[in-house]
């Protein structure tokens, strides 16, 4: 659970390449015709069918058709981000590998636009090829027991040996943690600044000795997530993020797009647990009551204004006027999921006395439409905490788009190890 | 097709000059003086707004006279007057009785209206929920109506009534010989009923039978959709005005809007409030377009926007505190015209109620009734 005491600005903003990336030597395609000429002739020299599909991968990303925005040389084309969508259904259309965009998320949606914005030459042409061909996994080791709403409050810390730095803390909810080969980490490397001012962004290399990963049960009865024990793991000053101290600019970025990546699709009428709830209302017609009945209008009336809200950002973006009402999202569907799917248990009454299935499952992903109305009834209370918990979504809200004063604080110009803790 | 839930270029430039004309005529002091003068409604506002802007006549084709737009932009007026409780009867004259007058076919007096020659008023309950037709409560004999509606909206300020009586729907002059017209006490201020009454009443018949149930039904089914608008407004100057005083209010040597207690409130408002934009978008862009998913926005934007309206309102009192409970304060005007519009063209429930046999969300079987034998 991810889970920033700051979140990002209320319109999110497009990652800002770093001041080093090289001019384009030749002009970037502009139009859905030239990017998908460039994918046939690609598809020309490697056919989907006969080429090793790690293969054909890596040879995406040299072609630059990786992502098409990214610049040349780092797997893309230098070209408006709108033509990605278009390369994508080329490639599926042509049978073509993809790279489990899905597993690999961490990687892709945050990890890469931090490194892009703020790694060295050296740190983009080393990672960022096997992070986009799903070669090496990444994972996010940001929250830990001490420091959750207040990420900045988090006590790892970084101190110098040698020609690098030894770690030593603890990370929890790091998600996919153990599948991964490197980690985004944020320790601490100067207690006597303030909290903001002494943090220090590193990756990490999770197969170092001293690194030592546990599944996290969740109340679901399976572990999505880790605890992962860092004891004097030694970190290279090469993979060091940004500069010593400036941690908490290099996370923003991070959780920027952590944000952007929650964004997601458009939905039908009826998309989501909503449609669960109405399936099992119109099949089920012995379940129904009166009082059921009306609790299911009230939140079909609210999952669908949720939806046309959704809708409404997103034609707002397309139009390139985005608001801030984006930031509303994943408050108002946490909300949902836990409500709906509350009433979803209820509907099915004593069936919902059941459970599933208890073992400690490692899911890759959450699989909250192929498991039991229980499991949605229990998972669904972790989407108002991780990720931002409603409460700081609320000060967000407040605070940023509303521009209501905060609430007075004492804890941002202190020395960090004087904190109350 | 796709619902395009933005503001296009033509309503935001439709919104300025309405926002303008407003501050001047009908600031929320403006209204609130109006309104203790017993009759709030606002003649040199409205001649403003449907003469000199033509703004009555934005959902009329031009061949009538129209601004040969649609019921989104209208929406958008909508928007404004809802913002500023304006007392005019533009919900009622310019949004269901033209929507009604469309569909009856009924081209000079719709032209009347749109040049803002003449308001009608749709002379149905303002209660009245979109859905099937029920029995008139006005004979007809003759041409002549006898009968009579109660609790109805923006009658007072109209020349014209459209009056469903028996099997058709007629235009009856309001100021005729056997019209009567009974203001009544209303809850909202700035949108005060009436009964009317009507004792053999020369009416002229704009359509009969099936085509006069789709007539009011096609009015109701407008004035709900558009409603929605009218309800965002109220919602917007409720939150805006106060985040504004909450900024500004010390209480404990802080602004009160520092404290957590008072800022999710209002977040949650936004939210509801950001939602509440899109549920009336869409069911305004349906309205304008003749959408098939009319009826559902409609019924969805009903059973959405009023209680956000409400919830708006009620905020607004209760995070002014005292001040929020006076009479001075303009807050009572929004939560009158919140409520009230709530139960307009169909209460929440209502709508929920239609929406369940729109989208097939079936009710539980009645228990089967006690065995006699």
């Amino acid at each position: 659970m991810p889970a920033p005491g700051v979140l990002p600005p209320t319109e999110p903003a497009p990652t800002e390449p770093a001041p080093t990336e090289p001019a384009p030597t030749e002009p970037a395609p502009t139009e859905p015709a030239q990017v998908e000429a460039m994918v046939a002739e690609f598809l020309a020299g490697h056919d989907p069918a006969t080429t090793d599909p790690r293969e054909f991968l890596r040879a995406r990303f040299d072609a630059g058709l990786a992502w098409v925005h990214y610049p040349a040389g780092l797997g893309g084309l230098g070209a408006s981000r709108a033509l990605q969508p278009v390369v994508d259904a080329a490639f599926a259309a042509a049978g073509a590998p993809d790279n489990e965009p899905r597993r690999i998320g961490i990687g892709l949606g945050m990890a890469a636009p931090t490194i892009r914005a703020h790694g060295t030459d050296q740190q983009r042409e080393r990672f960022l090829r096997p992070l986009w061909t799903g070669e090496e996994i990444w994972c996010q080791l940001f929250s830990e027991p001490g420091a959750g709403s207040d990420l900045a409050a988090l006590a790892t810390r970084a101190v110098r040996a040698g020609d690098g730095w030894q770690v030593t803390g603890q990370k929890v909810w790091t998600s996919i943690a153990h599948e991964a080969r490197w980690g985004l980490l944020l320790a601490r490397t100067d207690p006597e600044l303030p909290k903001h001012q002494g943090l220090t962004y590193f990756i990490c290399d999770l197969t170092a000795p001293g690194v030592e990963i546990r599944p996290l049960r969740q109340l679901t009865g399976e572990a999505e997530f880790n605890e992962v024990y860092l004891t004097g793991v030694r970190i290279p000053d090469r993979h060091r993020l940004g500069a010593v101290g400036e941690g908490w600019q290099v996370a923003r970025t991070t959780l920027m797009n952590e944000r952007v990546a929650i964004g997601g699709g458009a939905l039908p009428r009826e998309g989501g647990l909503i449609g669960v709830l109405a399936r099992t209302w119109r099949e089920r017609p012995e379940l129904r009551t009166p009082g059921l009945h009306d609790a299911l209008l009230r939140l079909w009336v609210r999952a669908e204004a949720a939806r046309l809200t959704g809708e409404r950002v997103r034609q707002q973006l397309a139009a390139g006027e985005p608001g801030p009402e984006g930031s509303a999202a994943k408050l108002t569907f946490a909300q949902l999921n836990q409500e709906i799917s509350g009433l979803e248990l209820e509907l099915v009454g004593a069936e919902g006395l059941g459970y599933d299935d208890w073992s400690l499952r490692r899911p890759a992903v959450v699989d909250f439409l192929g498991r039991t109305p229980g499991y949605r009834y229990l998972r669904a209370r972790g989407n108002s905490i991780e990720g931002g918990t409603s409460e700081i979504l609320h000060n967000i809200i407040a605070e940023r788009v509303l521009r209501l004063p905060a609430e007075p604080r004492t804890d941002t110009d202190r020395p960090w190890k004087d904190l109350p803790k | 097709m796709t619902i395009d839930l933005r503001y296009g270029e033509v309503e935001e430039e439709l919104r300025g000059p309405v926002r303008q004309l407003l501050a001047e005529h009908s600031s929320p002091a403006q209204v609130l003086a109006r309104c203790g003068g017993g009759d709030p409604y606002h003649p040199k506002l409205w001649q403003a707004l449907a003469v000199e802007m033509g703004l009555a006549g934005l959902a009329v084709p031009e061949r009538y006279g129209g601004g040969g737009a649609s019921l989104r932009e209208a929406a958008v007026v909508l928007e404004e007057l809802g913002r500023s409780v304006a007392p005019v009867p533009y919900l009622g004259s310019a949004v269901v009785a033209t929507a009604a007058l469309r569909a009856a076919g009924d081209g000079p007096l719709l032209t009347e209206l749109a040049t803002g020659a003449a308001i009608a008023a749709l002379a149905v309950p303002f209660a009245t929920a979109p859905g099937p037709a029920t029995e008139p409560t006005v004979r007809e004999q003759r041409g002549a109506l006898t009968g009579a509606v109660r609790g109805v909206a923006d009658a007072l300020a109209a020349d014209t009534l459209l009056v469903p009586a028996g099997d058709g729907l007629y235009a009856v002059p309001a100021g005729a010989d056997g019209v009567g017209r009974h203001p009544l006490v209303s809850l909202d201020l700035t949108r005060p009923l009436c009964d009317l009454s009507f004792d053999g009443a020369p009416g002229r018949r704009l359509a009969g039978g099936p085509a006069a149930a789709m007539a009011v039904s096609a009015g109701l089914t407008a004035g709900a959709a558009l409603l929605a608008s009218e309800q965002l407004g109220v919602a917007q100057w409720c939150l805006d005005t106060t985040v504004e005083y909450v900024r500004t209010r010390y209480q404990f040597a802080r602004p009160v809007g520092s404290f957590q207690a008072v800022k999710h409130r209002l977040a949650d408002l936004w939210v509801q409030l950001a939602q509440a934009r899109a549920v009336a978008r869409h069911a305004a862009a349906c309205a304008g377009q003749d959408d098939p998913d009319l009826p559902v926005a409609a019924a969805l934007a009903q059973a959405f926007c009023g209680p956000v309206a409400v919830r708006a309102a009620e905020e607004c009192v209760q995070l002014h505190g005292g001040i929020g409970f006076t009479w001075e304060h303009p807050a009572h005007l929004y939560l009158k015209r919140a409520k009230s519009s709530a139960i307009g063209f169909g209460t929440a429930d209502q709508h929920r109620t239609a929406l369940a046999a729109l989208v097939d969300l079936p009710p539980a079987a009645q228990p089967a009734a006690a065995s006699s034998s």
